[in-house]
């Protein structure tokens, strides 16, 4: 198979994801304990009104009609309205979904910066005192809750040393970076102890290949035998890593916004749970699995550019 | 003078168990044009003698000994001078060319890194150079070939892929680390019968390691048998083969099947090789040998010349040839 046969059915496996997801989506909200009629009116649930509200909202019919309406809905972008803030879903995510990407863009960034090059210093000095501060830092940074890690950051750096905001959202590119910095920093340190740990792994792997010697033998520059040689092969098992690592990314920015007032989907998302906010719990649901499965796309296409085995 | 002179060459390893002495004060050396068979069983510390000449055992060996290129001394160099060393006048080539070659690269970028590093070609010299060394091994369509991949190649296409590599800078010394191993039978025969040629088109020498007694008959100069870490004997093919002056040497043809002995029985050499972990006293074949004397277990013997460019370590060289001749 070629390459490009090879990235035309991954594309094409999308298709089928996205109905899983729907369907996933569907019967989730299907199993929820309770009758969401009974559960909008309330005192009010005779059974007349319940007949009613049910024909009105299509839940008379059978389970296989309502399916093929949900995803035809879903197809053509109509998601329902809100219960809580009495708008369409659509619009309610389309303003808080940015504000989330941007944050998991951020602490992505942070991380990758962070812990690529650490990596390389760790793996470089295996089990010499360079790679012990490093890994030792990251193990506590790993073993922290996203939340004490949010909120000592929070206390120092916006409490104590009035650097940064304590929470909120701006309305400029810039303004928004600097509010995003600590929720970023938060939600991208385990992330980045998670990297490091499978990247140094992957090099001291790489290290000792044979092509590794071979690079040596044949007069090559140190720099030219790091980049060239161990780095694009240790970092084909940890693109994996990461492209894996988005869907905690976005569970932990859930736990983030929380902390830090951040008005993202994450918040949306635990507003609504509490708000038992179907539509939206419902909608957010299917807006982050395809984000997910999206992220995975991706990282197979980046795995693909680095590793010409994959494919073929 | 020779190009490469090797003295006295110690190789530890320290290991989590203690140090290795894995090799034990080899000298050799090598002249232009040369090939010279390094031969020993597993373990005999021959691929580590191969891997110490141009710096090429991680942090966990310590060597010494000296290691002269053209009289200079190749483990003092500066880390500049020693990069032009390696790669452009003395290459290097492994048994397992699927773990050699880096499997993310193509072969032509594999090729061009060599000239980038050693020679001052542009890109469009270096990219006829890659064709033409593609050539050279004898690998077809070479311009297609220089944008693939190892995954894409066979065993002997790779094996060839990789001496195209290591002759790209045009060394004058080859080091090849079990060339042929790896291969199965043809294959190696056509490795072997192509590294001979190139050695005597392109005049580089050649230091072959391996396990074969019938690759070194058929392919080198001189030989150097080594066992334990150590060197037993070096000398002409011609010689060492006709008339070992070393018990282990002599034990090794005995046991292998030779021409018109079809009928005769082969003589198996009893017992293990000794552990390398603590040095060993007398003579590191002591233990196996059926010509053992009393001072074989406790004074190691030197090596010494026996004849013109025939040296051996047994101090039971005399014997061995009567017994021969018998």
């Amino acid at each position: 198979m070629s390459r490009g046969a090879w990235l035309i059915s991954r594309l094409l496996q999308i298709v089928p994801t996205f109905l899983l997801i729907g369907l996933a989506v569907f019967v989730l909200a299907r199993l929820l304990p309770g009758n969401a009629v009974m559960a909008m009116l309330g005192d009010r649930g005779t059974d007349e009104a319940v007949e009613r509200m049910s024909h009105a909202l299509g839940l008379d019919q059978s389970i296989f009609v309502q399916l093929v309406g949900f995803l035809e809905g879903v197809m053509s972008g109509r998601l329902g309205d809100s219960l809580a803030f009495r708008i369409p879903v659509t619009r309610l995510i389309g303003e808080r979904l940015p504000v989330t990407m941007m944050l998991t863009g951020m602490a992505t960034l942070f991380a990758l910066l962070a812990a690529v090059p650490l990596a390389f210093v760790a793996a470089l000095n295996a089990n010499r005192w360079p790679d012990l501060v490093i890994r030792g830092i990251f193990q506590v940074g790993l073993s922290s809750p996203i939340f004490y890690v949010g909120l000592v950051l929070l206390t120092v750096f916006a409490a104590w040393l009035r650097w940064f905001p304590v929470g909120g959202y701006g309305d400029t590119l810039w303004e928004r970076v600097y509010h995003l910095f600590l929720p970023a920093m938060t939600l991208g340190l385990s992330f980045a102890a998670i990297v490091m740990r499978n990247l140094r792994a992957s090099i001291l792997g790489v290290i000792h290949a044979e092509y590794v010697d071979f690079a040596r033998a044949k007069g090559l520059r140190a720099r030219v035998i790091l980049t060239r040689h161990v780095m694009r092969n240790a970092l084909i098992a940890t693109v994996t890593l990461v492209g894996l690592q988005i869907g905690s990314l976005l569970g932990g920015a859930v736990i983030t916004e929380t902390v830090f007032a951040v008005p993202g989907v994450g918040r949306l998302m635990v507003d609504s749970i509490f708000a038992r906010d179907y539509p939206v719990i419902q909608a957010l649901t299917l807006v982050l699995a395809v984000f997910v499965s999206l992220a995975f796309l991706v990282t197979d296409i980046v795995q693909m550019w680095l590793d010409p085995r994959v494919g073929r | 003078m020779s190009l490469l002179s090797v003295e006295n060459l110690h190789v530890t390893f320290s290991t989590p168990r203690g140090p290795v002495h894995a090799v034990d004060g080899v000298s050799f050396g090598v002249g232009a044009g040369e090939v010279l068979g390094i031969v020993g069983e597993s373990g005999s510390g021959k691929s580590v003698t191969l891997r110490a000449i141009p710096k090429l055992l991680h942090a966990n060996a310590t060597v010494s000994g000296t290691v002269r290129w053209r009289g200079e001394d190749l483990h003092a160099m500066d880390d500049a001078r020693l990069r032009a060393v390696r790669g452009g006048q003395v290459a290097v080539v492994f048994q397992e060319p699927m773990s050699a070659l880096n499997p993310v690269l193509p072969i032509g970028v594999q090729i061009d890194e060599v000239l980038t590093a050693h020679t001052q070609f542009d890109a469009a010299a270096r990219r006829k150079r890659g064709i033409e060394l593609l050539g050279l091994v004898g690998i077809a369509s070479a311009a297609t070939r220089l944008g693939q991949f190892p995954h894409e190649f066979s065993g002997g296409m790779r094996q060839r892929a990789m001496i195209a590599i290591a002759l790209a800078a045009a060394p004058a010394l080859l080091l090849a680390d079990e060339p042929t191993t790896a291969l199965d039978v043809t294959i190696q025969d056509q490795i072997l019968k192509l590294l001979l040629r190139l050695v005597g088109e392109l005049g580089m020498a050649l230091v072959l390691v391996t396990h074969d007694l019938g690759v070194v008959a058929e392919t080198c100069d001189r030989v150097a048998v080594m066992y334990a870490g150590r060197l037993c004997e070096t000398g002409t093919v011609h010689d060492v083969f006709l008339r070992p002056h070393h018990a282990y040497t002599h034990a090794l043809l005995r046991s292998m099947p030779g021409e018109g002995a079809a009928r005769s029985m082969l003589v198996p050499i009893p017992g293990q090789p000794p552990r390398i972990d603590a040095p060993v006293p007398g003579c590191a074949f002591a233990p196996r040998c059926t010509f053992t004397e009393a001072r074989c277990a406790t004074t190691r013997p030197a090596l010494v010349a026996m004849a013109d460019g025939h040296e051996s370590a047994c101090y039971a060289a005399a014997r061995l040839g009567s017994e021969i001749a018998a």
